[in-house]
């Protein structure tokens, strides 16, 4: 039973990756008992099953997860958000209000409006219909202060790191919160602004190298070494 | 152009062209039966009309005078335009001519301009100042499948019907004087179709057959058995042993038709 | 306006521009070159100078153009006025119009457009320079914009012309060879599977020529396959060594 490409290889669309009894994962299709690639990524392989982690991907939303959006639309009922994805969402406004919603009364408007930015999870979604928001758990909601990132969806594994390894370094190092919206959209809250930079330059650093080996060191060595910078230039406008 | 076919009608029509035939009892390189009459609009300078199983086609062709293009002075132009005009079928809407009308007409051009089936040089009044242009105007008036054949034959069948007044040169003015003289046609160039069905190729497809194609192929063949068009239509794919495989076919067939019309 | 050139080959079988008969032109290919598209690539093959943009999936407007069980491509193949020889209608011409569809019609079958229902894919080729097979060159860029935007597909698509000039059958065809030869015959091929999925001619061939100038012209595609592939390649291999160093 054949492979053409080992581990961490660089693959792109139609690339046949596989011939056999294997199990078809991520951006994959299977034709006539062949395993081909169906995006740009990196191979992988767990047992039988056959994977491509994608390079270059949208987000596809699914139950369960966080998400970080901005509404763009207030409706009778609720809002539009856009989770940067295929598909707007919707949070509804029985949602959001602890009490019984008037349509005629309420103006939606007051309570989140177009520009707002929310965390919000996913509780619906299929083929047939949009996404549907939930804001109704702790931690989520509008978004008040912080700064945004976007990265490729598919890399927010990377941000996470093994165990959690690369997020808590880079919490450590900078000091700040992190929201990762798993529609790759993050929230950077720190106590200063430099603070939160750095952290979106470590995060934009992974989006670039992420198929790249020995990234959690480089990540840690890069942000000492730009911490040592911000020491010495606090220093030097000091004198 | 396209409405909802029954999933039951399209595995019915699937499974028969896998055993080589068809719904309506044709084998896969079958025609329809084709009926051509010519010169039925007398106020056009030509005309035909086409009916292709019942697919039914009309084309009228005008002549004016006008400039030739820069870079061939001493030829005559030739235009094609197709409408498919909404009472020929539910789904054409009125309106400018939409991709589907302007592929037709730019098919049917080809075929006629690449095989040289007009001697353009006879059409040429005055070098570089005046010749004759030929409007051929394709109407399409009911679609029951394979608009582009249909249209191919009533384009030329009316072509052959064409007329141009005679003139005279006065002073440097062209005059035109009674009586006509036939379009100078030096070849007959036919268009076969195919739709690809479950990986086999069927000739002259009917509009169920086309709803359920994955691809179309259509090669324009002249009296000497060259090709001079040839355009792949829809969102399938061929095999290049199928396009050699049609290519094949298509020059039987177009030969076919030329002995029945006896062209 | 122009001349016709003497010989379109000479005795010993040279083109004008210098090229034999089997010979592609010389190809440039980057992908990732817009930062607002979702996926885009730009393309030199020989004069042409062709950009390839895609914005998707996305919701449809208007909304009743969506389906409900697949995506929905939509092209649009544009020339500047400025790429041609003479200035050229911003307008769209029944033949960017014809071929906005036949380039939408040869992208098709390599996505698998029933992944994402309700939405479109919207890709726009805009042609900066024109010298021969445009048609061609735009598709070999729309479908690495395509992968580069992430839309999930069976394989890249090619596309190449092949052609007859002065009695021979010769590979991508530029303007003038175009305009004066006998022949041209644009190919799109999905290269893993051997699929065509985009066949145009204009011109005259007999049968066997017509076999000749398909096979030549598949064996363009191929070539150019291998370019794509780099092409796409390439922002992550030079990622990847700077980071091993």
């Amino acid at each position: 039973m054949p492979t053409f490409f080992e581990r961490r290889q660089l693959v792109t669309p139609g690339d046949l990756i596989a011939e056999g009894a294997y199990i078809a994962g991520e951006n994959t299709y299977v034709e006539d008992n062949k395993i081909y690639a169906s995006r740009i990524g990196i191979v992988d392989y767990e047992n039988k099953k056959v994977t491509v982690v994608a390079l270059r991907a949208f987000y596809i939303p699914r139950v369960e997860d966080i998400v970080i959006g901005t509404v763009t639309e207030v409706g009778f009922n609720g809002w539009t958000v856009d989770i940067n994805a295929p598909y707007q969402a919707l949070l509804r406004a029985s949602d959001v209000l602890s009490r019984p919603f008037k349509p005629q009364k309420d103006d939606l408007s007051q309570v989140l409006n177009v520009g707002d930015l929310i965390v919000a999870k996913i509780i619906a979604y299929d083929r047939a219909h949009d996404p549907q928001l939930t804001v109704g758990e702790p931690g989520l909601g509008k978004i008040t202060r912080g700064q945004i990132v976007k990265i490729t969806p598919t890399k927010i594994p990377r941000v996470i790191g093994r165990k959690g390894s690369m997020i808590s370094t880079i919490k450590q190092e900078t000091g700040c919160q992190i929201i990762l919206g798993l529609n790759g959209t993050i929230l950077i809250t720190g106590k200063t602004s430099e603070e939160e930079e750095l952290a979106m330059m470590a995060i934009l650093k992974i989006d670039k190298e992420s198929h790249t080996s020995g990234l959690t060191d480089r990540i840690a060595q890069m942000l000492k070494e730009e911490k040592k910078k911000m020491e010495e230039n606090k220093n030097e406008s000091k004198t | 152009m396209s409405s909802v076919i029954t999933r039951v009608k399209q595995k019915q029509i699937a499974q028969l062209i896998s055993k080589g035939k068809r719904l309506d009892g044709r084998g896969i390189t079958d025609y329809r039966e084709i009926k051509v009459e010519q010169g039925i609009i007398e106020r056009a300078e030509g005309s035909a009309r086409v009916l292709l199983g019942r697919t039914e086609v009309m084309v009228g062709t005008k002549i004016e005078t006008g400039e030739p293009f820069t870079d061939t002075p001493n030829e005559g132009v030739l235009t094609v335009n197709a409408e498919l005009v909404p009472l020929a079928s539910s789904t054409f809407e009125p309106g400018p001519p939409d991709e589907n009308s302007i592929e037709l007409a730019r098919i049917v051009d080809r075929g006629i301009r690449e095989s040289k089936a007009i001697d353009t040089e006879k059409l040429c009044i005055q070098p570089g100042k005046k010749v004759f242009v030929v409007f051929v105007d394709v109407y399409v008036l009911n679609h029951d499948g394979n608009l582009i054949d249909a249209s191919a034959l009533a384009a030329l069948a009316a072509l052959i019907n064409t007329k141009m007044p005679n003139y005279e040169i006065e002073e440097g003015e062209v005059k035109i004087k009674s009586g006509y003289t036939p379009l100078p046609i030096r070849k007959h160039p036919i268009t076969v179709t195919f739709a690809k069905i479950n990986e086999k190729l069927v000739v002259d497809p009917w509009l169920e057959e086309e709803q359920v194609m994955e691809a179309r192929l259509s090669m324009a063949i002249d009296d000497d058995g060259n090709i001079c068009a040839i355009q792949k239509g829809c969102s399938g794919s061929i095999s290049p042993n199928q396009i050699l495989e049609a290519s094949k076919i298509a020059k039987e067939k177009a030969e076919e038709i030329r002995k029945k019309l006896e062209w | 306006m122009s001349q016709k050139p003497e010989k379109l080959i000479d005795k010993k079988g040279i083109r004008l521009d210098g090229r034999k008969p089997d010979e592609l032109r010389s190809i440039k290919i980057e992908v990732g070159v817009l930062s607002n598209a979702d996926g885009s690539a730009y393309i030199e093959q020989g004069k042409n100078k062709i950009l390839a943009a895609v914005y998707g999936p996305r919701e449809l407007h208007p909304k009743h153009l969506a389906l409900s069980d697949r995506m929905v491509l939509r092209c649009r193949y544009h020339m500047a006025p400025f790429s041609v020889q003479e200035r050229k209608s911003p307008a769209p011409s029944r033949r960017e119009i014809e071929l906005s569809k036949v380039i939408r019609e040869s992208l098709e079958p390599a996505i698998f457009l029933e992944y994402y229902p309700r939405t479109g894919i919207d890709v726009f080729v805009e042609v900066l320079q024109a010298d021969g097979s445009t048609r061609c060159a735009s598709i070999t860029a729309a479908s690495l914009a395509l992968a580069d935007a992430g839309i999930p597909m069976k394989d890249l698509v090619v596309a190449c012309s092949a052609g007859k000039v002065d009695g021979t059958i010769v590979l991508d065809l530029m303007d003038t060879e175009d305009k004066m030869g006998e022949a041209d015959l644009p190919v799109a091929l999905m290269p893993n599977f051997n699929a065509v999925t985009l066949l145009q001619m204009d011109g005259k061939l007999t049968l066997e020529e017509f076999e000749n100038a398909l096979n030549l012209a598949i064996e363009g595609c191929k070539k150019i396959y291998a370019m794509q592939k780099e092409a796409l390649k390439a922002k992550y291999v030079s990622v990847k060594e700077e980071a091993d160093e």
